[in-house]
């Protein structure tokens, strides 16, 4: 839950604004990006916590992000099973 | 030694740890405090304290905010759940923590119907779907996740939605920082400061740590290599006689913050004049309750709720771990009645609990650390 999870943004929804369509290690869901101060665009990556994006980073600290998330085993297992059941609209 | 080795930068890592240790006066020790449990995490993961030297040492923070829900809010919740026609609604890390009568899996159990979600966002969703059931929200969490309620209870009343409401336990982690400085229980030389917090509130809210106390905060990220780094500029201003607030983080934390996440927080939740943290005690202006704007969707208004105060169990030392005072394994019933499987204290539920950390990665079975420490 206090995990920050990097996802990629894949598209932006059409006439929701504050929605984007994101990939997180395999799992594509949507998030609100309504907490950014600049809208991202496909090919950003995103800090996401409980379904909101908090921060935009660059590809190289989401990787190292991912990279740390991976190793820290089960609990990030459990949050992309949580995400997974996400139903955000 | 092992865990760093494993670790693809441990070249870097190792050559940040010398040169930390040739900051170090001789004779001088030093004691810094991590605030957040994604730090405890990363620090137990890779065995980060066998490599520093002896000299230095970190104390765990109160920066978990399930481990700081005292058991009476859980009480609360199980309340609130077992009214007729109610759905709860919590993040999968409440599930199962303890309060008097149990957990919310327990209480499951005896009929509630008390489900996981991953955001408060889904939880809106219930409500939409099950308009003759009252969907409440358990919302728990530091700056973190206080932003995504404070949306999610503006997307609320935009959509007039009737039957949600949520059960604010947010909590604010300035002022537990605060009493852990007021506390006399525990002489600290700095502060690593969470890292995702900070994204949210900044950088400025510290500055009274550095001000009004003399004390260094660096704001830190979460790899092995960026604690060391904050570990390193902490101890460089201890040497040239400095106290500030750095931000080691800056790729991620803005100074300023998350200006948008501060105003919905700030248009939809004030302080309370105190709340309850487990094993800190009660702590002024602390944590977060709906503007009276809100009251429509305010649990704590829309159910009467018995808001009894229970001590934690006698075995448990939560408290002594929270404040730093204790290291996990010198907790009485630590890895032997308190197990992740079958939790006493919160600190064992979280997985960024001190406690549970330790016990995950497997290197601080009681027996281990007495044979470690020779006690």
């Amino acid at each position: 839950m206090c995990l920050g999870i990097p996802g990629e943004v894949v598209e932006i929804v059409p006439e929701q604004p504050d929605l984007a369509r994101v990939k997180v290690s395999g799992v594509r869901r949507a998030i609100n990006v309504g907490l950014l101060e600049e809208r991202p665009a496909p090919g950003d990556w995103v800090l996401i916590h409980v379904g909101f994006a908090l921060s935009k980073i660059d590809e190289e600290e989401a990787r190292a992000a991912l990279e740390f998330l991976e190793g820290i085993g089960q609990s990030y297992v459990d949050e992309v099973d949580a995400l997974r059941q996400s139903m955000i609209e | 030694m092992k865990f760093v080795d494993e670790y693809r930068d441990a070249d870097k890592a190792r050559a940040l740890a010398a040169k930390i240790a040739g900051l170090c006066e001789p004779g001088r020790q030093y004691k810094f405090m991590e605030v957040c449990g994604g730090h405890t995490h990363t620090i137990y993961k890779h065995g980060l304290e066998d490599y520093l030297p002896e000299q230095v040492s970190l104390v765990h923070g109160p920066g978990c905010p399930v481990c700081v829900i005292p058991m009476g809010r859980v009480d609360d919740a199980i309340h609130i759940a077992s009214q007729p026609d109610v759905i709860m609604t919590s993040f999968g890390d409440m599930m199962r923590v303890p309060g008097s009568g149990g957990t919310f899996f327990d209480s499951n159990a005896e009929g509630t119907n008390i489900r996981m979600v991953y955001s408060p966002l889904d939880s809106l969703k219930i409500a939409r779907q099950n308009p003759d059931k009252h969907v409440v929200f358990m919302a728990i969490g530091f700056e973190t996740t206080a932003p995504s309620t404070a949306m999610t209870l503006l997307r609320a009343r935009e959509e007039g939605i009737e039957n949600f409401s949520v059960f604010c336990n947010h909590v604010t982690i300035i002022p537990a920082i605060k009493a852990i400085l007021d506390s006399p229980d525990l002489r600290l030389d700095g502060f690593l400061g969470p890292g995702h917090v900070s994204t949210v509130i900044g950088c400025r809210p510290y500055e009274f740590i550095a001000a009004d106390y003399g004390k260094p905060l660096v704001v830190a990220g979460f790899e092995p290599l960026d604690i060391l780094q904050s570990i390193y500029q902490l101890l460089l201003q201890l040497r040239d006689g400095r106290c500030e607030v750095e931000n080691q983080y800056s790729r991620v934390v803005p100074w300023q913050g998350n200006v948008v996440a501060l105003k919905a927080m700030a248009e939809t939740m004030e302080l309370r004049p105190y709340f309850e943290w487990r094993g800190l005690g009660f702590i002024s202006h602390s944590a977060m309750r709906l503007r009276d704007g809100f009251a429509e969707f305010d649990a704590e208004r829309v159910f009467s709720m018995p808001g009894v105060r229970v001590a934690d169990p006698k075995a448990c030392q939560c408290g002594e771990v929270l404040k730093g005072v204790l290291k996990p394994w010198e907790c009485k019933v630590f890895g032997t009645a308190c197990t992740p499987e079958t939790p006493i204290g919160t600190c064992m539920v979280s997985p960024e609990g001190a406690c549970a950390a330790y016990y995950n990665f497997g290197r601080f079975s009681r027996q281990r650390v007495k044979e470690a420490t020779g006690a």
